[in-house]
């Protein structure tokens, strides 16, 4: 950047920088907090640990150890993937199918139905819970992956098909005209030409869904329960604050097994999210 | 290959009416145009034969075939799209072989297809590339052969070339002359641009409102326009419109407007009503005038080189009137020039309908 150019956004830089340094802060004090051990953080804070940064001996990883192996949250990491994975791929799979049906498929009540579904957004999760849970203990469900699979689903839904029907209906209306004139059936148009074409579309709605789902609490509790068979990592580590409050050692390292996936999903999929946010049309 | 018929062929959007009633023979192996300006009805009608659209009305027919009902795949046609409308993900062997693989051809027979095809249209090193490697020209190509591949009965053309720049539309337009000599393959063929129309088509359909104005061989619509509308769409630059009075003194028709009066030839003087419109190509106003009849007076105000004709504007009765001139003629702006009708060539319209009457 020309040195003039960077002179008048110098002082944007240092918002940015400022307000980066406030989120981060209290995140690297909880990091370094969760490598060191009770005594340690007894007796000081963890800001002291700067200037023997590099003496050795205060860092250990037996927090990390105990918090995945005695208080059982290498099993909730399995859980969660258990719940957010199955959920996320069937979510994206139905969305995917009812995008492209509202996009370019003709039917009577098409636009009232879209209307509908994305309309269902508006719900609040909260009251959901208590019409439906009679109904999944009738059915067995409550306390089953596949019952809170199926709560997801059912949540994710609206904004995911609303998402991806943005895409798909952004694509040329020539491809689909081309593809009538080749031969294909609507369902050989879907599978062989949209869906190859959605696919930066399709990972993103993925990764949002994938996210929120890890990310959630409130849906796990209700619907799972908290049996160590069955809670996911959010559960868990709720627990353990309820347990275990003034175990920090043990809960800052909790927290950050628990942030370990979506940063790594995040931070190695980011193109496909920040394409998801700005989500265009592909041009043939 | 095979004719295509359009019986009282109707469309209407709602209220709308995009195609009025029109019935036209294409004729086999030719090369046939459909060219109006935006919002014509050809775009409309090129879908109504592809069946990309319902026909409200009338009786399309491809052969002996009635082809209303029929769905496009089974029209035994193939379209090449303005915007090429490849699919993007697939490398061009598959966007060549996509139609055929969905119809079951056998591998080889696919493989030979679309092998001939790309060294037809040059593109046989591009097999393998998607069509975001390739420019705008050799998309074009593997839109075309995807057609080709297909051995259609019929061709049709949506304005393919409007995306390209004006060199390679002028090539593009003689590789799809001589493809067309070559396969000779019923085609049809929309645009908006009456120079491609002209160079392409064996016939020409000059479409308005719906409606066909005429349809006749190139040099026709240009030497013997049906109506106004036709006159002016066809022949670029467009041919000038002056108001006149007509009367008939010894025998011939007399045309008196704002600083000119036209003496028509006794073979072309007939009764006229008493307003009309004269219709003059820019290209048939040369020359010096040898007296100040059948000539145009014109006070100049703009003059355009172009190499091959020198192009003269100026305003007759604040109608702005152009004339094609020799490029070597020597024109000062503001000055007054006479420029020479020629009678043979000069039309007379009718100002209400629009008709040819001369």
């Amino acid at each position: 950047m020309a040195p003039r150019r960077m002179v008048s956004r110098a002082p944007l830089h240092l918002v940015i920088l400022l307000f980066a340094a406030i989120w981060i802060i209290p995140t690297l004090g909880l990091l370094i907090t969760s490598f060191r051990d009770p005594t340690g953080i007894a007796g000081s804070g963890w800001w002291t640990v700067f200037p023997k940064l590099f003496s050795g001996g205060q860092f250990s990883l037996q927090n990390y150890v105990g918090v995945i192996l005695r208080e059982g949250l290498g099993r909730s990491f399995l859980n969660s993937l258990a719940i957010s994975v199955p959920a996320t791929l069937i979510s994206t799979f139905i969305a995917s199918f009812a995008a492209f049906g509202f996009a370019w498929m003709r039917f009577t009540g098409r636009r009232w139905l879209f209307m509908l579904v994305v309309g269902l957004m508006v719900i609040p999760l909260q009251m959901t819970f208590i019409p439906i849970l009679p109904i999944y203990r009738k059915l067995a469900l409550a306390g089953t992956f596949p019952g809170i699979w199926l709560a997801h689903t059912a949540y994710g839904l609206p904004l995911t098909t609303y998402l991806v029907h943005n895409f798909m209906s952004g694509l040329p209306k020539d491809l689909f005209d081309s593809a009538s004139i080749d031969g294909a059936s609507a369902f050989t148009t879907f599978s062989r030409i949209v869906i190859p074409i959605s696919v930066p579309a399709l990972a993103s709605v993925f990764i949002f869904q994938f996210l929120w789902i890890w990310n959630d609490l409130l849906v796990a509790l209700i619907y799972l329960g908290a049996g160590p068979s069955v809670a996911p990592m959010t559960v868990t580590v709720a627990n353990l604050v309820t347990n275990r409050g003034q175990d920090w050692e043990l809960l800052t390292a909790a927290a950050f097994v628990s942030m370990a996936l979506p940063l790594f999903v995040f931070f190695s999929l980011q193109r496909y999210f920040v394409r998801g946010i700005l989500a265009g049309s592909v041009k043939g | 290959m095979a004719e295509v018929t359009l019986t009282e062929v109707t469309k209407r959007f709602g209220d709308f009416t995009a195609v009025d009633n029109i019935s036209m023979q294409i004729e086999d192996g030719k090369f046939t145009v459909l060219v109006g300006p935006s919002g014509c009805g050809k775009t409309t009608t090129l879908r109504m034969i592809a069946g990309l659209e319902d026909i409200t009305d009338g009786e399309i027919r491809i052969g002996e075939r009635v082809v209303n009902r029929v769905p496009p795949k089974d029209r035994d046609i193939a379209m090449v799209f303005q915007n090429y409308a490849l699919y993007p993900h697939m490398d061009v062997f598959n966007n060549m072989a996509f139609g055929l693989k969905l119809r079951k051809y056998p591998k080889a027979e696919i493989k030979k297809r679309v092998h001939e095809a790309a060294e037809l249209l040059g593109i046989q090193t591009k097999l393998k590339s998607k069509p975001r490697e390739l420019s705008g020209g050799q998309r074009q190509r593997v839109a075309v052969g995807r057609a080709i591949v297909r051995n259609p009965k019929v061709f049709l053309f949506d304005e393919p070339l409007s995306n390209l720049d004006a060199k390679l539309r002028v090539q593009m337009r003689t590789e799809l002359e001589q493809l067309h000599r070559k396969l000779k393959t019923t085609t049809v063929y929309v645009t908006h641009d009456q120079v491609e129309a002209m160079t392409l088509g064996d016939r020409i359909a000059v479409m308005k409102d719906g409606v066909i104005h005429q349809y006749a061989a190139p040099q026709e619509t240009y030497d013997h326009p049906s109506n106004q509308f036709v006159a002016g769409f066809i022949g670029s630059p467009a041919m000038n419109f002056l108001s006149a009075r007509a009367a008939t003194e010894d025998g011939r028709t007399v045309l008196t407007g704002e600083g000119f009066r036209i003496l028509l030839p006794a073979k072309r003087s007939r009764d006229l009503p008493d307003r009309v419109i004269v219709g003059v190509r820019p290209e048939d106003l040369d020359g010096p005038a040898a007296d100040a009849d059948n000539a145009l007076t014109l006070t100049v105000s703009v003059k355009e080189q172009l190499g091959n004709a020198l192009l003269v504007y100026g305003y007759i009765d604040d109608t702005q009137v152009v004339a094609s001139l020799d490029p070597h003629r020597h024109v000062e702006i503001d000055s007054e020039i006479h420029l020479k009708v020629n009678l043979d060539t000069l039309h007379v319209f009718d100002p209400e309908s629009e008709e040819t009457l001369v």
